[in-house]
């Protein structure tokens, strides 16, 4: 029954409550909406009336402008179109490796269980370590650009082996019991049954790694990079140019959320079917 | 009239011979099954009783190659049973149907892992689903369906496979009473309509008269087989009735004392 249906023979209790419903909705949205734009009047009003330095935090309204002189690219600098889509690939590879390589060692260590009891601690302490401490070491060893690769699997990588083996060890051991009374090898249990019972893990999993892989990007780039949000950062920060350090800043706000909105999205679409 | 308990050693699906089964843990080894041995014909339809924790499922288990037993032989058809074989379908305690799977992807589940002709298993399911009532809920997924109409889905997928012997393990457990009973009634007329050899394991007396011809109780752990005996009704065409209306024959409530009293049911306080 479609919600029209429902609606043409409603009540007027149920009426009633539908629009108590639909108004704590616009409520929540109608606050959220509100503690971002008071957000950004405290940011421009603050500075502008001396209470906080300005030199530090620049303004929201110099943004704009900072944004629109940045996006021409000049000899010494990229536009900033070209730092952000440098930002977000390098993310992307990031956690794309970071889920592919994490299923696989997961798998791999569900097949072979004595292998997750020999690494089992190694992992666990491999997760626990900063990871940012191999910034400079990677830069030795891999270079300027594959060393920000390198840091934004490394510190998605652990979380995700220890979330997705979990998820994979997590399966109904029913329905592997069911799968073998029809005779299911150990290929089978893991494909046809402990696999997709992990999506929801999955995605659990990608959620953490895209925020952790920014921050290894970012991390990365300011150690070695002439290119990107992190090396705008850095660079700002030299020079104390507030400007440009904001307007990246918000830029990586602005790739956050998306990248948040994407995932929710695919979240929804995976879990339509369960 | 059937190949009763005693009866015909020429035609013998399953066979136990001396089986015993340990289980073995760090705290030590646990015997759950002890010199059981048990002849069941084709076509016959056995229950076997005992108290939780008495080794019944585990017989199952061992019946469907899942489990090796630690001393003597399972046969099935005459040779032993090395792992699980496509003559034995097996109903678990719930229908664990795959909630990413769609029902007649479930239903086809068994012939999928078999490596069976998927076009054949796609028909077989349609049709065993659209008998079983679940015609029009082929594309639905699991969590839209009630309790009963999901251990229909599960039969359609044991069946699917055409195996010989189905072995249901308290598969109507999870159920509420009344559900209860109309699947039962159900299950055993498209088993015995199928000529399946049917092995129920249950701790449910009543379900183990009025579903099976034969009823054997098992004793506290270590199981070993206490009693074996035929379950008769005597009815006017000669004809087994259905479960439903086996509980209310003159002859249920004999039986069910007798069972009763083999069980030693103590409740513990």
């Amino acid at each position: 029954m479609s919600k029209v249906d429902v609606i043409a023979g409603a009540s007027p209790q149920y009426r009633e409550w539908l629009r108590r419903e639909q108004r704590g909705r616009l409520a929540v949205r109608g606050t959220q909406a509100a503690l971002l734009l008071l957000f950004f009047v405290l940011w421009e009003v603050l500075p502008r009336a001396q209470i906080i330095n300005p030199l530090f935090t620049s303004y929201p309204s110099a943004l704009w402008p900072t944004f629109v002189e940045m996006l021409k690219a000049t000899p010494q600098q990229a536009s900033i179109l070209t730092h952000t889509w440098s930002t977000v690939l390098a993310t992307v590879i990031g956690f794309t490796a970071a889920m592919a390589l994490g299923t696989a060692i997961a798998a791999a260590l569900w097949w072979w269980g004595d292998l997750y009891k020999v690494l089992d601690p190694y992992l666990v302490v491999a997760n626990a370590m900063p990871k940012t401490a191999f910034v400079p070491i990677f830069y030795i060893w891999l270079g300027a650009t594959l060393s920000i690769y390198a840091m934004s699997l490394a510190i998605s990588l652990f979380i995700t082996i220890l979330m997705i083996y979990s998820g994979l060890q997590g399966a109904d051991p029913n329905k592997v019991k069911l799968a073998q009374t029809f005779g299911a090898s150990r290929g089978q249990i893991l494909t046809k049954v402990v696999l997709p019972a992990s999506v929801p893990t999955l995605i659990a999993a990608l959620k953490v790694n895209v925020g952790l892989s920014l921050v290894g990007v970012v991390v990365g780039e300011f150690q070695s990079a002439s290119l990107g949000l992190g090396y705008l950062i850095q660079y700002g920060s030299q020079i104390f140019k507030l400007n440009i350090v904001m307007t990246a800043i918000t830029i990586l706000a602005v790739v956050s959320s998306v990248m948040y909105l994407a995932i929710s999205w695919l979240e929804a679409a995976v879990m339509r079917r369960r | 009239m059937r190949a009763s308990a005693n009866g015909g050693a020429a035609a013998r699906k399953v066979e136990l011979r001396d089986v015993g089964l340990r289980y073995f843990g760090h705290e030590g080894e646990t015997e759950a099954l002890k010199d059981i041995s048990l002849s069941i014909a084709p076509g016959e339809f056995v229950a076997i009783i005992g108290q939780s924790g008495c080794g019944k499922s585990t017989l199952l288990s061992l019946i469907s190659g899942i489990l090796k037993p630690t001393e003597g032989t399972v046969l099935l058809d005459g040779r032993p049973v090395t792992g699980p074989s496509r003559k034995v379908g097996y109903m678990l305690q719930q229908d664990y149907l795959f909630e990413w799977r769609t029902i007649l992807e479930n239903a086809v589940l068994g012939a999928e892992i078999q490596g069976a002709d998927m076009g054949a298993a796609r028909a077989r399911a349609t049709q065993l689903l659209t008998r079983y009532g679940l015609g029009k809920f082929l594309h639905y997924l699991p969590r839209q369906l009630s309790g009963g109409m999901r251990q229909r889905v599960a039969l359609a997928r044991t069946l699917c496979t055409e195996p010989d012997v189905v072995l249901l393990d308290e598969p109507f457990s999870a159920l509420d009473s009344q559900t209860r009973l109309a699947l039962a009634d159900e299950v055993a007329d498209i088993l015995r309509r199928e000529g399946k050899t049917a092995i129920l394991v249950t701790h449910d007396i009543g379900e183990a008269i009025s579903m099976a011809e034969r009823v054997v109780v098992l004793s506290r752990r270590p199981g070993q087989v206490k009693s074996d005996r035929p379950i008769r009704f005597a009815t006017s065409n000669g004809a087994r009735p259905a479960p439903f209306a086996a509980r209310n024959a003159p002859e249920f409530n004999g039986y069910f004392n007798t069972l009763w009293q083999e069980l030693e049911v103590h409740v513990e306080g």
